[in-house]
């Protein structure tokens, strides 16, 4: 930890982010975050919201078009050399190479860093034995499950004892028992002393379990933070969560619930409509008459308190699974192109 | 200065680990060579009785130009592997680490150094096989592979290059296409000079390939003129050293466009 770091107490802090890829997409659009020292801090946002590309600048990968990031107290730009030797990184696609065995990679991240003989052995040692893959050490990472690989990715990591490590959609296109085990994995490293975990989710479970505080992003801005308690407590009321019997139009819907009292926000899409109200209990019967009466039809209804997804909601006016979708498919084209 | 030979030592040591583990790849590049040299030599035996032809049989003409065409596609496939690498995240990951740009492409060219070679010894031990012989004995051998190294390595460095640049593979081996063919056949690897059409002279000239068969066939031909294997080692080492940079390059291309 140096001076600048210790004044502030912020791992990573960005000011006035932007990044404008070629074509004008904003992809940041100025981002403003300070990230504590020693917790887990979820960077939470559908797809296409600007997270892994906040993760390429902080990471020295990428470069701001404006703005300014400090990583432990170094520049992005100007000191990229100094951010590079703080910070352990697990990209979205993988990073180890899978030509070589799991403790050639680990040896491979520690000699780049001018780790060497009997201290790299033994750090490599101990990561194959914390991330249960002593016995597959001489495997060729080719042969590797999907679970061990990214176990690995985090390990080859960690070979230099970063301050930061970032871990960018840790579980995507990870199977659900898998998942698990690196919630686990990723609580467990949490425990270690000082480690900063910058980590990005479109998952809202997942940074509802891991995130000590988070941040919401959304097309390319911060929308909210705090930690997912906090941000929760903040939504007064519950949300109903009622599915029709039949497709029906966002206008009629709106009209039929136009008159009843302690609604606070609707969202609709096909079947579902998801109401924050005020009151749970009391809006059900209120909401379910008011539709009959409009000739729609309902299947079912429940009610819950806040999730992380009505946070969302509340504050991009979207349902978060649907942003999802819509970013991925927005995504898609280009980046198949490209790659 | 040491970092950078660390660095470079542990990218060498990934890059041949790498190559070890995939030891056909350089049986399976050894097929044309060898098919060159078994079909066009018997093809082509006339071509030594042609007035002015000056080797004494065309499979001993023709060895110095084999080797030199398998260590240019050689290097310039390599880039292939990068591609790979982008997908798969290895590349994004060395570069936010420390590590020093040029090791990335120095351990590529060693690597693509050490399989060129194999590949020259084998191509030459075929050759002697053939009843091809030789001038300079171990002299003329190690112009005739360092000739080989230097184009490879330039190769190499220009098709990692490029693979960090354009990131898919159809584009990548559709521009190599475009210019390593053509060159193949721009230059002295299968025809004497002065039996060239003159605009084929003078364009061979002007290209690399043909530096590097000229070196390599000079130095293993009787009455040869060191001058002018000098100075297409010389010119082949700048080429090199031309190619590395605009490698080095590529990375803040890379690095701007993602």
């Amino acid at each position: 930890m140096n001076d600048n770091q210790r004044q502030n107490g912020c791992a990573i802090e960005t000011e006035n982010l932007v990044k404008i890829y070629k074509g004008g997409i904003r992809a940041l659009d100025g981002v403003d975050l300070s990230i504590p020292t020693g917790s887990v801090f979820g960077l939470l946002g559908p797809n296409g919201a600007g997270k892994t590309t906040a993760v390429k600048i902080a990471t020295t990968l990428s470069f701001p078009t404006s703005g300014s990031v400090r990583v432990a107290g170094f520049d992005v730009v100007a000191q990229a050399k100094q951010v590079r030797q703080a910070i352990g990184v697990v990209g979205q696609t993988s990073g180890v190479d899978v030509n070589l065995n799991g403790r050639e990679n680990l040896r491979l991240q520690g000699l780049i860093r001018s780790i060497h003989g009997r201290e790299l052995r033994q750090r490599v040692d101990d990561l194959l034995e914390q991330f249960g893959l002593t016995d597959s050490a001489k495997r060729i990472v080719r042969n590797y499950s999907g679970g061990m690989q990214r176990r690995l990715d985090i390990a080859t990591a960690l070979v230099h004892r970063p301050q930061i490590l970032f871990l960018d959609e840790p579980t995507t296109g990870l199977d659900p028992e898998v998942r698990t085990e690196m919630w686990q994995e990723i609580e467990r490293l949490t425990h270690e002393e000082g480690l900063t975990i910058l980590l990005t989710t479109h998952y809202l479970e997942e940074a509802d379990r891991l995130a000590a505080k988070l941040a919401i992003l959304d097309r390319g801005k911060v929308v909210a933070t705090g930690s997912p308690e906090e941000l929760k407590a903040e939504l007064e009321g519950d949300t109903i969560h009622v599915e029709l019997r039949e497709d029906a139009e966002d206008g009629a819907i709106r009209a039929a619930l136009a008159g009843v009292k302690g609604i606070r926000q609707i969202d609709h899409d096909v079947r579902c409509l998801r109401a924050r109200v005020e009151h749970g209990a009391t809006a059900v019967p209120l909401v379910l008459q008011a539709l009959e009466a409009n000739g729609l039809a309902v299947d079912s209804v429940s009610v819950s308190r806040p999730s992380l997804d009505d946070v969302y909601m509340r504050y991009t006016g979207r349902e978060f699974s649907r942003a999802d979708e819509e970013g991925a498919r927005q995504q898609k084209s280009p980046k198949e192109e490209k790659r | 200065m040491s970092e950078l030979v660390s660095h470079s030592l542990t990218m060498t040591d990934r890059d041949l680990r790498r190559l070890a583990r995939q030891p056909w790849w350089i049986i399976v590049s050894l097929i044309q060579p060898v098919i060159w040299l078994l079909l066009f030599g018997p093809l082509f035996k006339g071509i030594a009785n042609i007035p002015g032809f000056k080797a004494h049989s065309y499979i001993q003409f023709l060895t110095p130009g084999v080797v030199i065409m398998t260590a240019f596609f050689s290097g310039g496939w390599n880039g292939m592997a990068t591609i790979d690498d982008l997908n798969r995240g290895v590349i994004d990951r060395l570069l936010v680490s420390p590590l020093r740009r040029s090791s990335f492409f120095i351990g590529h060219i060693i690597q693509t150094s050490v399989t060129i070679v194999i590949q020259a010894a084998i191509i030459v031990g075929l050759a002697y096989a053939l009843n091809a012989r030789f001038a300079n004995g171990a002299l003329g051998l190690l112009v005739m592979f360092t000739a080989a190294v230097l184009l490879g390595g330039a190769l190499n460095a220009v098709s990692n290059g490029m693979a960090l640049i354009f990131r898919r593979e159809e584009t990548l081996i559709a521009t190599l296409n475009l210019f390593m063919l053509p060159l193949t056949f721009l230059s002295t690897a299968f025809m004497q000079q002065d039996l060239m059409p003159h605009w084929m002279q003078v364009a061979a000239r002007f290209n690399p390939l043909n530096w590097a068969v000229e070196a390599s066939r000079q130095a293993v031909s009787s009455g040869t003129d060191w001058g002018s294997v000098g100075t297409h080692l010389g010119l082949l080492a700048g080429l090199l050293i031309v190619c590395m940079l605009f490698a080095k390059r590529t990375i803040r291309v890379y690095q701007r466009s993602i």
